[in-house]
């Protein structure tokens, strides 16, 4: 979500900017965007519209192949047989996710290991929010609640995004999206029905992860650049802040059935505007957060890093014998012929 | 709630055993997650770790209703402390590196999988039931597990090396996979004799290595304990992290 790299300046690669497009292709591409067709992997598309959907769907793959991290800290440590296997499921959705959204970002022309390797060196970005850490249970109950919830947010409209394979991989993913938001807010449900102390442990989720989530829509439309392309070619349908405040009133009765208090004393409802409002967001911490600050930023990345390489001689090993075989194949109807 | 031991019958004791390997090995399993050597495996073995924690959930809400006294799966999972664990030694064994995790995988999988196809058969209802579903999981389990060894076996030096040292270091845990079961249960039908199991073992044991070209070690001094409590040491430092929220808050519902 993971869509915060749309915020970033987009540069261009060497030597493509200020590349001029053909103004009739260019009128022709944005008249069906705007028709609503989809826009497919071999239709011609403006280079800025390839660049900024590669950012983006590679985001998004990034973010949820991290995002696995913070959460698969607490397989192992699941209080019952039935969450461990729910958590278990959902880390390997998140995964799943990861795998689709690698291959609708390669059908524009980067592979895998490209992209894997802009992650791995830092040059590309992953959701702030896979940053934080998971330090009790209820935070298990938290993020699929806020974080998959806002995630959810985020890509509904992204199932009508102008580019084919990424909208039809966001429709897969959001029916997982919304199933995992559910079991969160489960999780939550059962700690707030449970002793004192589990409740206990659900507010404090909820202090430590609520900011963090209203930060996942990326900075204020005031300073966000390129949202205006983005959302004259349909990359994006809604602004951050619209995004953000549909989030904040869905959430907000939600934790209120639950009997908590969200960590935030400006938050109330405008009777007129019929909506929720809150406080100030801590930009600064988003700002560290992403200029890789963040309490586990380090942690995250080494964790990646470490399973590449220590992972690095078993893919050699594939490769190795898929040739072996192949050549095998090769060589045997030589050597029947013979 | 407090540490729990029970009374075991031969077919709550076996029943257990089965309980234990699967839930054990789908921990160790589950460790991979988010950090394999590729993308694909941290899907793989994680579908691997849910199959096998499915069985230990439907074995274990069984060993409750033989013992018949209202306790639940989670019961029986979070509250023993190791001494009780019956399960293989084999499957608590750390996952160290890729090649290790295949190679127990692989060995545990080649005999796993006639045993649930044979208890397909099962006299007890419930175990046939159980075994239905598990016989295709395992095949599945065996097949890729298979198909990994090979690749590391006759893949790189570097590979070739590591599965040998894998299998070097394991194989003497695989002597307590055949070791008798209750003779009257064996007798009844109700779970296959494991002695009758070896020969299918060997021959996958024997056709995969060919393949893999790896050497088959020899049968020398096997670790045996499991299956009466005698752990080795990572079983307790396992137990200790998945049973923890379990005992630090005793009784609560999660
Ligand atoms: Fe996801
Ligand atoms: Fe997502
Ligand atoms: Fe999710």
């Amino acid at each position: 979500m993971y869509t915060q790299a749309l915020n970033q300046k987009d540069s261009g690669p060497q030597g493509t900017q200020g590349l001029v497009e053909d103004p009739e292709r260019l009128a022709r591409f944005e008249a069906r965007v705007a028709a609503e067709d989809k826009i497919e992997p071999n239709d011609w598309m403006p280079e800025a519209y390839r660049r900024t959907l590669t950012r983006q769907i590679s985001q998004h793959a990034h973010s949820e192949i991290v995002g696995m991290l913070p959460e698969g800290n607490w397989i192992t440590r699941a209080p019952s047989l039935r969450r461990k296997a729910a958590l278990l499921a959902k880390v390997q959705d998140e995964g799943g996710h990861g795998l689709y959204l690698y291959a609708a970002a390669e059908t524009l022309g980067t592979s895998r290991e490209q992209l894997v390797e802009q992650l791995l060196s830092g040059k590309a970005k992953y959701s702030s929010i896979f940053n934080y850490p998971t330090l009790t249970w209820a935070d298990i109950g938290a993020i699929g609640w806020l974080v998959d919830g806002a995630a959810i947010m985020n890509q509904i409209p992204l199932c009508r995004t102008s580019f084919g394979p990424y909208a039809r991989a966001m429709i897969r993913i959001c029916k997982e999206e919304s199933f995992h938001q559910r079991q969160g807010y489960e999780i939550m449900l059962t700690l707030c029905r449970g002793t004192e102390q589990q409740k206990a442990m659900a507010q404090d989720a909820l202090n430590r992860w609520w900011w963090p989530s209203l930060m996942m829509f990326g900075p204020p439309d005031a300073e966000s650049s390129h949202t205006d392309q983005s959302m004259r070619w349909k990359i994006k349908r809604f602004t951050n802040d619209a995004l953000r405040q549909q989030f904040v009133d869905a959430t907000v009765p939600q934790g209120h059935y639950l009997g908590l208090t969200f960590p935030d004393p400006a938050l109330r409802f405008n009777e007129e505007t019929k909506h929720w409002e809150f406080g100030e967001i801590d930009w600064e911490e988003f700002r560290q957060v992403l200029a890789g600050n963040g309490p586990c930023n380090r942690e995250r990345m080494e964790a990646r890093r470490r399973a590449h390489d220590e992972g690095a001689w078993v893919r050699e090993a594939a490769l190795a014998h898929a040739a072996k075989r192949k050549a095998r194949r090769a060589a045997t109807p030589k050597l029947a012929a013979e | 709630m407090t540490t729990i031991t029970l009374a075991e019958t031969p077919l709550l004791h076996a029943v257990l055993a089965r309980a234990d390997d699967a839930l054990v090995h789908a921990h160790r399993l589950s460790e991979w997650v988010g950090h394999a050597p590729m993308l694909e495996e941290d899907l793989a073995l994680g579908n691997v770790a849910l199959d096998l924690l499915g069985q230990a959930r439907s074995l274990y809400t069984y060993a409750a209703e033989v013992e018949g006294k209202g306790r639940t799966e989670d019961d029986l999972a979070y509250l023993r402390d190791a001494p009780s664990f019956r399960n293989l030694l084999l499957l608590e064994q750390p996952n160290g590196d890729f090649a290790q995790t295949i190679v127990r995988l692989f060995l545990h999988s080649a005999v796993l999988h006639p045993f649930w196809r044979t208890a397909m058969g099962s006299s007890d209802a419930t175990l046939a039931a159980i075994a239905a579903k598990a016989e295709k999981e395992v095949a599945y389990h065996l097949r890729h597990s298979a198909e990994w060894l090979i690749r590391l076996g006759d893949g790189t030096e570097e590979s070739h090396r590591r599965a040998q040292e894998a299998l070097d270091r394991l194989w003497r845990f695989t002597g307590e996979m055949f070791a008798p079961e209750d003779a009257d249960l064996v007798a009844r039908g109700v779970l296959p004799d494991p002695a009758s199991l070896r020969p299918e073992w060997d021959a996958t044991v024997a056709r995969v290595l060919a393949e893999a070209t790896l050497d088959r070690p020899k049968d020398g001094w096997m670790q045996q304990g499991g299956r009466r409590g005698v752990h080795t040491e990572p079983l307790g430092h396992m137990l200790a992290v998945m049973q923890h929220l379990q005992r630090a808050y005793p009784g609560a519902t999660w």
